[in-house]
């Protein structure tokens, strides 16, 4: 790939224009926004189809394939959390509490800057694993898991843990993604094809309009950068290129191909901004929303998405 | 027609919290409950997520004891960190026997 064109290609395809048109809109004060019950339907659609074509490919691949990337998307889940928490603690000085808060989001995964890394690949005519869906929803609980022990084991808290897991657990994220990745495993490629053209082609639309609805989202949460300092809005690159750089890595040796090992990488470096909020906020009602959640969604997922998915894609090239 | 002299318990918080909030009011004794969509501006403005949407409204009409054991809860457990209104009103109720 052609780095720099193919950086350009990817701030100007439709998906980021919109993205930035959603954040132009909020910074304007334009009454542009999606309606909530359309937001929270496309939500579903994406990660249901995510999940089931993930089934679907999965169904097609022999274990010894799958295995190896999948226990390397298991280690680095325990893994990101501990050098976030670390990181946060050590060079930020952050208190154990917004240390661990932080440290969850990004160790677990964004479900939307997985989609942008795999539509990415394909717009330049690299494929990554079918089964990668699979990766998300082995990525995404974990880490939630690990930031909340270290926060659990230090002291006593104020918050539930039991509610917080049940919160990931049952949370509808994890519910969609792996509900569709068992569902399409079972019914395999025959069983999928009635449903397929529901989800297959309406897929890139759906993603671009919920891109709209994210620049949105996005853009009041810029609003808190000017509280986070420069210490985080610093983490929230640097960081997940790191963990991205570990992953793509990783990923290689475990035996995936570049656009696999991209996607791998783009997903490690991703901040959840859907399971990680709901548990952290039940289980750690002490850590300051604002803290999280701008790193998490004003900082990481616009740079992930503009300049962070190319960067992963030229360094999987380089390394394979 | 016959009224029963209750209280109006409204609690309004965060989506996130619904789910406890009902179950524990519940416990304490509340029969029934009517939830509402709430959305507003108060000291907090930061939520757990976009994605929980907006804010929840639970109204429930109970004896006496109850709303001050609802109250007692939010109080000791809710305040400190969370987004919460509760407010208690004298409610003239038909049929009150329904909700005690």
């Amino acid at each position: 790939m052609e780095h720099i064109g193919v950086l350009a290609s990817n701030l100007l395809s439709p998906i980021i224009l919109l993205f930035v048109l959603g954040i132009l809109a909020s910074l304007l004060k334009s009454d542009l926004k999606l309606p909530s019950p359309l937001y929270n339907g496309l939500t579903i659609y994406l990660l249901l189809a995510i999940g089931l074509k993930g089934g679907v490919e999965l169904h097609k691949t022999p274990v010894s394939e799958f295995i190896w990337p999948a226990l390397i998307t298991l280690l680095l889940g325990i893994i990101t959390p501990i050098t976030a928490y670390n990181v946060l603690r050590r060079l930020g000085r952050f208190d154990r509490i917004n240390a661990s808060a932080i440290a969850a989001h990004y160790g677990s995964v964004s479900a939307v800057t997985f989609i942008v890394a795999v539509s990415f690949g394909t717009m330049n005519g690299l494929t990554s694993e079918g089964f990668m869906p699979a990766m998300v929803a082995i990525l995404e609980v974990p880490a939630i898991v690990v930031a909340l022990m270290i926060a659990f084991t230090r002291e006593k808290r104020a918050g539930s843990w039991q509610e917080a897991l049940h919160e990931v657990l049952a949370g509808r994220s994890v519910m969609l993604l792996l509900g569709g990745l068992i569902i399409g495993w079972i019914s395999g490629p025959d069983g999928f094809e009635p449903i397929s053209p529901f989800f297959e082609t309406g897929f890139k639309g759906a993603l671009a309009l919920f891109l709209l609805e994210m620049g949105v989202i996005t853009a009041k949460r810029l609003e808190g950068l000017k509280e986070v300092g420069g210490f985080l809005i610093a983490f929230g690159i640097i960081v997940p290129i790191l963990h991205g750089i570990l992953a793509i890595w990783l990923g290689n040796m475990a035996g995936l191909s570049v656009a696999g090992s991209a996607v791998l990488g783009a997903m490690v470096s991703s901040a959840s901004y859907i399971a990680a909020p709901a548990a952290v906020r039940i289980a750690l009602p002490e850590a300051n929303p604002t803290l999280y959640l701008t790193a998490s969604l004003g900082i990481t997922f616009p740079f992930n998405i503009t300049i962070g998915i190319p960067i992963y894609y030229a360094f999987a090239e380089w390394l394979l | 027609m016959k009224t029963t002299t209750l209280k109006l318990v409204t609690i309004v918080t965060e989506r996130i919290l619904e789910e406890r909030v009902l179950r524990k009011i519940t416990e304490i004794g509340a029969r029934g409950y009517t939830l509402t969509k709430a959305t507003g501006k108060g000291s907090r403005g930061v939520r757990a997520s976009e994605w929980e949407g907006p804010d929840t409204r639970i109204e429930t009409l109970v004896s006496s004891d109850v709303a001050d054991g609802i109250i007692e809860y939010i109080s000791d457990n809710l305040f400190e960190h969370y987004a919460v209104i509760v407010y208690v009103q004298e409610a003239h109720v038909v049929r009150g026997d329904k909700y005690i």
